[in-house]
């Protein structure tokens, strides 16, 4: 894996020339079958970076990301199907809609540390989760969900096959990479890794740490509300078995095992989870005992990551003393 | 007044069987500053384990009733405690010394493991523990009914504990438990073996867990393979609410979440009920993350 990174790294531009062009080929060759499977690769991938944000960029433990994700999701179902507003509108709007909330539920308990964070954050989730299932207003639907009633257009063209919505999907990864990336390199984002790796000297420097960190969350809140439109429009019926406590796990599973705060992980992350297993069909129902043992065994082995990001130090390895 | 007293007793019930398994993660996060993930797949997988020994020792056997259900406990607990051993020594021993985020993720793929090792072994439905499994006696004492299995989860679950703490409170092992607990350099230049008692601590826990597992598959019948995230999620609930890393904390904070469970579920709504105990959680974590027994705890993950 270092050697791909290795020469990666020696010819961007190259290597991002030829993925975008085999990205653009794959969907004209493969069967409807793997393009779906590509477009929900694209749409962990799109999570993945979302909140890599909060816990690869600032090291903030969130294991309850798919609460914003579902937010955006049903934003998106119920504000579609009541108003019949366009998606095109409606991905900004979940996006915000998202970001807001990130911002509400996180501001209360972002000076937590650690391992209080991640236990906050997982009652989040299931605050979230268990609300959508109790169908407050009767906006939710309940356990059953709500059903979409309206798809992407493109002058006209509904999106509605695979195909289309791979090239939504994947455009919206390219997009989001090119973003997040310039975003990692501008000041807030040395920032934020300079509070990953010592809070305290972050703030000596003269960072307003606790803006930092519901900045972070807010983004990283509403790119995963945005996404929820598009994850919307595919699924056509959302429910809250989607947003189980067990998703967000899974999600910041992927983040961890692709490397934390570094996108080309996140992206090898999600293929380790949702590609994979496709290719091993056979196996599928041991899709997640493997994914269990994996994890495990990665953090035994290899815990900074597939594709370890470049200004990550060297603090997984080491001790913390004790 | 009636209700009352009924979500009182329901909550005292629920809240012994989230004690027992809060003990698991208190006991586990004392000596070792870990957040055991698996620990409510542990509770999940004893109760699995004592619901096949059930099914299994009373179908054509001449077994009486109690010997069934001794066995059946007794087995399922030493089976999760040599698998809670094992788990130990493969996945978290290695970890020891390194950054504690390794040791959680770690944690959370054994869980997956377990939750679908589990789910392949007996099922994605629901399992219902056999409802002749326990005699269907109740008793009215004033307003109270009491039925059998509350009386039985009561009386276990507080014999436990009991043995527990008068273990770790009275005998030299209970002693390097808590000495290593504080400093395991200091533990081990006073001789103590950090190793075993970590090793005890995830044989005891999980062996309380399955305990725990047991009774409320027959309490509640019905068991899942994802019930060990739920049930988990609030034992490690009462852990905290108790002060992650207190014995005693735990043994408390289970039972008072149990009664808060209860009797908002009784006077509000059931719905919302698991709202209320996360809602407990966050507001605990801000106004008082040491818990009612609070203990010193660590900073940083």
């Amino acid at each position: 894996m270092s050697k791909i990174a290795g020469l990666a790294d020696r010819n961007p531009v190259w290597a991002l020339g030829a993925i975008a062009a085999a990205a653009i080929v794959f969907p004209l060759v493969a069967s409807d079958y793997w393009i779906d499977v590509a477009v929900f690769w694209g749409l962990y991938v799109l999570l993945g970076l979302s909140l890599n944000i909060i816990v690869g960029e600032v090291g903030l433990f969130d294991m309850g990301h798919m609460a914003f994700f579902a937010i955006g999701a049903y934003t998106t179902a119920i504000l579609s199907g009541r108003f019949g507003i366009s998606l095109w509108l409606l991905l900004p709007v979940a996006g915000i809609v998202a970001g807001l909330a990130g911002y509400v539920l996180a501001r209360p308990i972002i000076r937590l540390r650690g391992d209080y964070l991640l236990i906050a954050t997982i009652g989040l989730n299931e605050i979230v989760r268990i609300s959508l299932l109790n169908n407050p207003w009767g906006l939710t639907g309940g356990p059953n969900g709500i059903i979409m009633l309206d798809q992407f257009r493109v002058f006209g063209l509904l999106i509605q096959r695979p195909i289309h919505f791979y090239y939504l999907v994947w455009a919206l990864v390219a997009a989001s990479v090119f973003a997040l990336v310039r975003l990692q390199r501008s000041r807030i984002g040395r920032a934020w890794n300079c509070i990953r790796e010592d809070e305290v000297a972050a703030e000596a420097m003269g960072i307003d740490v606790r803006w930092a960190k519901l900045l972070a969350f807010t983004l990283g809140a509403g790119l995963a509300g945005a996404t929820g439109t598009v994850f919307a429009a595919k699924l056509v019926v959302i429910s809250p078995e989607s947003f189980t406590f067990m998703e967000s796990v899974i999600l910041f599973c992927i983040v961890i095992l692709g490397g934390m705060g570094s996108i080309p992980g996140v992206v090898l992350g999600s293929a380790a989870m949702l590609v994979l297993p496709e290719i091993l069909r056979n196996f599928a129902q041991y899709r997640m005992l493997f994914f269990g043992a994996a994890l495990a065994l990665m953090m035994i082995f290899r815990p900074q990551g597939l594709w370890p990001s470049k200004r990550w130090s060297t603090k997984l390895q080491e001790s913390e003393g004790e | 007044m009636a209700l009352f007293v009924e979500q009182l007793v329901n909550g005292l019930t629920v809240g012994a069987v989230y004690a027992l398994v809060a003990l698991g993660y208190t006991m586990v996060y004392g000596v070792m500053r870990l957040i055991n993930f698996a620990h409510g797949d542990f509770f999940m997988l004893g109760s699995y384990l004592g619901f096949t020994l059930l099914v299994g020792t009373f179908v054509g056997s001449s077994l009486p009733l109690w010997a069934g259900l001794v066995l059946a406990v007794v087995v399922s607990a030493l089976g999760i405690a040599i698998l809670g051993m094992l788990v130990e020594r493969a996945a978290y021993r290695p970890l020891r010394r390194s950054n504690r985020l390794t040791a959680v993720v770690s944690a959370m793929g054994v869980s997956i493991f377990l939750q679908n090792s589990a789910m392949l072994i007996w099922g994605p439905r629901y399992r219902a523990y056999p409802p002749w499994a326990v005699p269907d006696a109740r008793w009215q004492i004033g307003a109270v009914h009491l039925g059998f299995m509350q009386v039985l989860v009561l009386v276990v679950s507080v014999l436990l504990m009991a043995g527990l703490y008068l273990f770790v409170q009275r005998t030299t092992v209970g002693a390097a438990i808590r000495a290593t607990a504080i400093d395991h350099d200091a533990a081990r230049l006073m001789g103590i073996d950090v190793d075993q008692i970590i090793r005890l601590i995830f044989v005891i826990g999980p062996g309380l867990g399955a305990v725990a597992g047991v009774l409320l598959g027959l309490y509640y019948r019905q068991i899942h393979f994802t019930v060990g995230w739920s049930y988990g999620l609030k034992a490690f609930t009462a852990a905290i609410l108790g002060g992650i890393g207190n014995i005693p904390g735990a043994m408390v904070g289970g039972l008072l979440l149990g009664i808060l469970e209860m009797l908002g579920a009784g006077y509000v709504s059931a719905a919302w009920k698991d709202v209320f105990v996360f809602l407990i959680l966050i507001l605990l974590l801000m106004f008082r993350p040491t818990g009612l027994l609070g203990e010193r705890v660590a900073e940083k993950v």
